[in-house]
């Protein structure tokens, strides 16, 4: 029956009837409602505000957990009663626990369910708890992909809204497929709430998976007939996506164009409009990303191009400048005209606006200024050069990075008819800059001395002045590049820098703090010491006393302040010296002597094997510490520190493995590059030894055990071939000095820094049988030209008329040598040319540096690398070329065997 | 695209983080407390971009709050500054003068108020009018729905 009817029901009391209460009346309807009210303005209760006073008033850190810990083990609770009333609450205050740093996976689930509730207000935290909390890799994210497709199709504008935002921000490419067809449709709602929200979502959606481009084209085009900028801004930031995404989509919108100019004219036309006005900017937002996509589309149309250069002149001259406003659209105008093929006025006009940027108080619109010139600087120089002396006054910028911008801007402004004023400026700079800068500076200095210097005097002064600026800040490659530019240096220049070295050194301090400046003098000294000391010199420089050159080389020998590195030059400056000046043998050989008990094995080294130069073999002094040949400067990549490649990197850090462990590291860091130097210099000397003893190194040859360690062999070969086939000097020292020049070779010097002093002692010692395992890279580089590549020819790649083949021979230690050779026989030049091989782990891989980064048409290059292996496996190769042709970066990627088989015999 | 929003206090406390790009939650931990270092560390009179690993950092101090954008490579760093403005302005009209507080208590009003204005990254609305308006709107919905609940609560419904 019907309670409703029933008998007893009326006659109740009051308080037991259900249909009278006397507490329903109007005031505590109101009251409810009000507190309702009052609830829903805060849509998370006096609880999170409690939750988040608690946590604020905690003391320590310590507390702060403890109020968390506790708040979580409740929510934690709350969440296992299916009970839903207080979930969004829970949510929302976890959501805060979730900022403040603590884990709040646990609440991924509870926000799933809120989505599914269908209230609002419990949607919208949910769904704000899902943007939060979940990342792409969570399982629910199929849980939330139904979610987002129940709610896609709301009939309330808000609830699609809440979906719709959310897609845009954590949709993964599996969501962006499943529901990219939803978001085409509502791309095409008469509701314009929902439409900028779905065309953003397709934005995103493309972003993820661009193939699902297609599908949302049809849609597109009418977005740009709307008045809403909602509409507007999304539907153009969509275009852009898409052109960016494919050519053809990019010349499918070139129609496009008209469209855009009409936009972006009625904006800056249009009066007054509060809606949209930004201190009297008209949408700039809108403004710009209309800039954005013609640029885009202008880029190399000359039609496309000439459409838009009015509108682009227009908006260039119209726009209010003093706020940033203005600035943003005027930057981004710049960037449209560089980038189109605008007319030459109109590049002229956006070069002043950066000039004038350049002079603007504002430091952010400075710091785009010289952004963008760096970046245009190569399209057109001359007009970039007129700001010459304003990009200058920004090296005395306060601000670090406008300083950093400047500097870099400066080194691409410089050429041959301002170098002298360039370098002038930028040793002020250099001198007062920070610690972090000089490194770079003063490389970036010595390149460009190195491509523009006027004369010889004047480039020898530079890199004497660069060393002086930037003390120990200077990178190695500039001792190394000094070194080599006074070694190729006439006579008298080489005289005229010495002196001027020496005269540097007796500033106080100089020593310490100025150590490449150390090494670079104590190397020139040692080797035009002869020069230095006797010579005539037209400068009409005074030589020091030979007790004030001993007594220098004395102060700082003895130093604990410099470094073992110099040291290690000043030592073997000093054993020159010996045959250099006369008379001071005995000062000499007290210094060395006095390393003969030295902490540091190399130093200590050095110091017993030099004495032994002054006794047993004092005869075939004179010829080993003979001057050097003179070093071809090489003006390659490895100049700059920072650009040592990945291949150089490979194959130093195989020698490290091979060769580790077996000799001390103490000098691992110290014993960089001026080690090569002095290795150039031994070999340089031991080449002239060898090229004398012809016929005893020969027979050394062949005594030489075939069991032996492949290095030897290696060695003896590259004293084989400096003794038998060509003159000595010019076989030896192009090809070290490609290994050696730079960074390239840490390996090589710090599995190995007594290497070359141990060569020299044994090959004084029985006349040739050496151990230098280090020596054996410098035979493979400089060797591979003289080798027969029998094996089979292996075709890597054969594409677009790009051609790569592996040829490969075995070498006699029973390792592969392999040379690729790429060959470009199309019409287009190749660039950044980049060849990688991984070979399985029972093979080692050595590779040597490239012959080139660059195939014009036509050309080749070449690239050698040692496989060596230590079972009998069957090599294969995974190779990975990648280059840049016509501006689009290629990779390709194959497997290659058929390798004639290695063993270790 | 924006990649990512922060707003921290001069702390260094986060007070809002929204991600635009998917990252696992440690990944975030770790960028958010290198960004918060780096931008507390820079004096105020050094320009507001940074370049940072892939992308150019952007931010700007609004009193005791730092919003900090990450955009890409080829956006323009001067219109992030006028988004960050536009936002700020959002807030200041919403709450009425917007301080700190403001944002901590109502957290979720600051993420609702940046969802109309921003969707995956990119600006969906220029018109600060229709941002308020839709705000509204959806807090008028949730109120309804409160009153609804209410009534249902005690018996009216």
């Amino acid at each position: 029956m019907y309670p409703y009817y029933d008998q007893d029901w009326s006659v109740l009391p009051p308080e037991n009837n259900r249909r009278f209460n006397p507490s329903f009346n109007m005031t505590t309807i109101r009251q409810a409602i009000t507190e309702a009210v009052e609830r829903v303005k805060m849509p998370t209760p006096t609880r999170l505000r409690d939750l988040i006073r608690q946590i604020r008033a905690a003391r320590t850190a310590a507390e702060e957990r403890a109020v968390v810990n506790k708040e979580c083990a409740y929510i934690r609770s709350t969440f296992r009663d299916e009970d839903s009333v207080w979930r969004c609450r829970n949510i929302a205050k976890l959501l805060y626990i979730h900022m403040l740093g603590y884990p709040a996976h646990f609440g991924q689930l509870e926000c799933l369910k809120l989505t599914a509730s269908p209230r609002f207000t419990d949607k919208r935290i949910g769904y704000l708890g899902a943007m939060l909390l979940l990342d792409e890799r969570q399982d629910v994210h199929l849980l939330i992909t139904n979610c987002l497709k129940n709610d896609l199709n709301s009939s309330t504008q808000f609830v699609v809204g809440l979906a719709l935002c959310t897609l845009g921000a954590i949709a993964s490419p599996e969501m962006a497929r499943d529901l990219a067809s939803e978001v085409e449709r509502l791309m095409k709602s008469p509701n314009t709430y929902i439409r900028k929200k779905a065309t953003l979502c397709a934005f995103r959606v493309i972003r993820r998976v661009p193939e699902l481009m297609e599908i949302f084209l049809p849609a597109t085009r009418s977005l740009l007939s709307e008045k809403n900028h909602g509409i507007l801004i999304t539907g153009v930031t969509l275009i852009t996506e898409m052109c960016e995404n494919s050519v053809d989509t990019l010349n499918h919108f070139k129609k496009i164009v008209p469209n855009l100019v009409r936009i972006l004219k009625n904006l800056i036309l249009a009066g007054y409009s509060p809606e949209h006005d930004v201190s009297g900017v008209s949408d700039p937002f809108l403004q710009v990303k209309i800039l954005r996509l013609l640029r885009i589309l202008g880029h190399n149309d000359p039609d496309a191009s000439e459409a838009m250069n009015d509108i682009l002149a227009q908006v260039a001259t119209n726009t209010e400048t003093s706020k940033n406003v203005g600035n943003t659209i005027l930057y981004e105008t710049v960037l449209s005209i560089m980038d189109i093929r605008s007319e030459g006025g109109l590049r002229v006009l956006a070069v002043n606006i950066l000039g004038r940027f350049l002079l603007n108080s504002d430091k952010n619109i400075r710091y785009v200024a010289l952004n963008t010139l760096l970046r245009t600087v190569h399209a057109d120089i001359s007009a970039v050069q007129r700001h010459r002396a304003t990009i200058l006054e920004c090296l005395k910028d306060p601000d670090v990075s406008i300083r950093r911008r400047a500097m870099e801007l400066s080194f691409a402004l410089i050429n041959t008819q301002n170098i002298r004023i360039m370098t002038k400026e930028l040793l002020v700079f250099l001198e007062k800059s920070d610690a972090d800068f000089k490194a770079q500076c003063s490389s970036g200095m010595i390149l460009s001395a190195e491509r523009f210097s006027p004369s010889l005097r004047w480039h020898l002064d530079t890199q004497l002045s660069v060393l002086i600026a930037a003390g120990n800040y200077v990178r190695d490659d500039v001792v190394s590049s000094t070194i080599q530019l006074i070694s190729s240096s006439p006579v008298n220049e080489q005289t005229y820098i010495t002196h001027k070295l020496w005269d540097s050194l007796q500033v106080a301090n100089h020593c310490e703090d100025k150590q490449p400046l150390l090494q670079v003098a104590v190397w020139s000294i040692g080797e035009y010491g002869d020069l230095f000391m006797n010579g005539n010199n037209a400068d009409g420089l005074e030589p020091p006393s030979d007790d004030e050159l001993i007594g220098l080389f004395q102060k700082f020998l003895t130093s604990v302040h410099v470094s073992t590195t110099s040291k290690q030059y000043a030592l073997v400056s000093l054993a020159k010296l010996s045959t250099r000046i006369n008379n001071r043998n005995d000062d000499i050989l007290y210094l060395i002597k006095s390393f003969g008990t030295d902490l540091n094995v190399d130093l200590q080294q050095r110091g017993v094997e030099f004495a032994q130069l002054f006794g047993t073999y004092n005869s075939l002094r004179p010829a080993l510490l003979e001057k050097m040949p003179p070093m071809q400067i090489q003006r390659d990549s490895s100049q700059n520190g920072g650009s040592f490649d990945e291949t150089a990197e490979t194959s130093s850090s195989a020698d490290l493995l091979e060769n580790g462990g077996s000799e001390d590291h103490v000098n691992k860091e110290l014993a960089n590059n001026d080690q090569s130097n002095i290795l150039l210099d031994l070999l340089g000397s031991g080449i002239d030894f060898s090229a004398d003893n012809n016929v005893q190194m020969m027979n050394n040859k062949n005594t030489v055990p075939e069991t032996s360690t492949s290095n030897n062999q290696d060695l003896l070969d590259l004293l084989g071939l400096g003794g038998g086939d060509v003159i000595p000097t010019s076989t030896i020292t192009p090809a070290p000095l490609g290994v050696l020049n730079g960074n390239d070779l840490t390996g090589l010097n710090a599995n190995n820094a007594p290497a070359p002093m141990l060569g020299l002692g044994t090959m004084v010692g029985d006349l040739g049988i050496t151990n230098t395992p280090a020596l054996g890279d410098i035979t493979i580089s400089s060797q591979p030209t003289n080798m027969q590549y029998d094996g089979p020819m292996l075709t890597a790649l054969d594409k677009n008329g790009i051609l790569v083949q592996l040829a490969s021979v075995k070498a006699n230690n029973g390792s592969l040598q392999i040379v690729m050779t790429a060959t470009n026989n199309s019409m287009d030049t190749l660039e950044q040319y980049l060849f990688q091989a991984a070979v399985p782990r029972s093979f080692t891989l050595q590779m040597m540096s490239p012959s080139g980064t660059t195939l014009p048409p036509g050309g080749s290059l070449t690239q050698e690398m040692t496989v060596s292996c230590t079972t009998n496996a069957v090599l294969k190769m995974r190779l990975r070329i990648s280059y840049v042709i016509n501006g689009q970066p290629i990779l390709e990627q194959t497997e290659l065997s058929g390798f004639p088989q290695t063993s270790r015999e | 695209m924006m990649l990512f929003m922060l707003l921290f206090s001069r702390q260094g406390k986060l007070r809002l983080q929204k991600w635009y790009v998917a990252h696992p939650d440690k990944l975030k931990k770790k960028i958010t407390r290198e960004l918060v270092t780096t931008i507390l560390a820079r004096k105020p009179k050094m320009c507001s971009f940074l370049e940072w690993k892939e992308c150019k950092i952007v931010y700007k101090r609004y009193a005791s709050l730092y919003f900090c954008c990450a955009i890409e490579q080829n956006d323009n760093e001067l219109l992030t500054l006028e988004i960050i403005h536009r936002y700020v302005e959002l807030l200041d009209k919403y709450f009425g003068s917007v301080c700190e507080l403001d944002i901590i208590f109502n957290f979720e009003k600051a993420y609702f108020i940046l969802d109309e204005l921003l969707i995956g990254g990119e600006m969906q609305e220029t018109s600060k009018k229709n941002v308020l308006k839709a705000i509204a709107s959806q807090d008028l919905l949730q109120e309804d729905e409160a009153v609804e609940g209410a009534l249902t609560d005690i018996g009216l419904i």
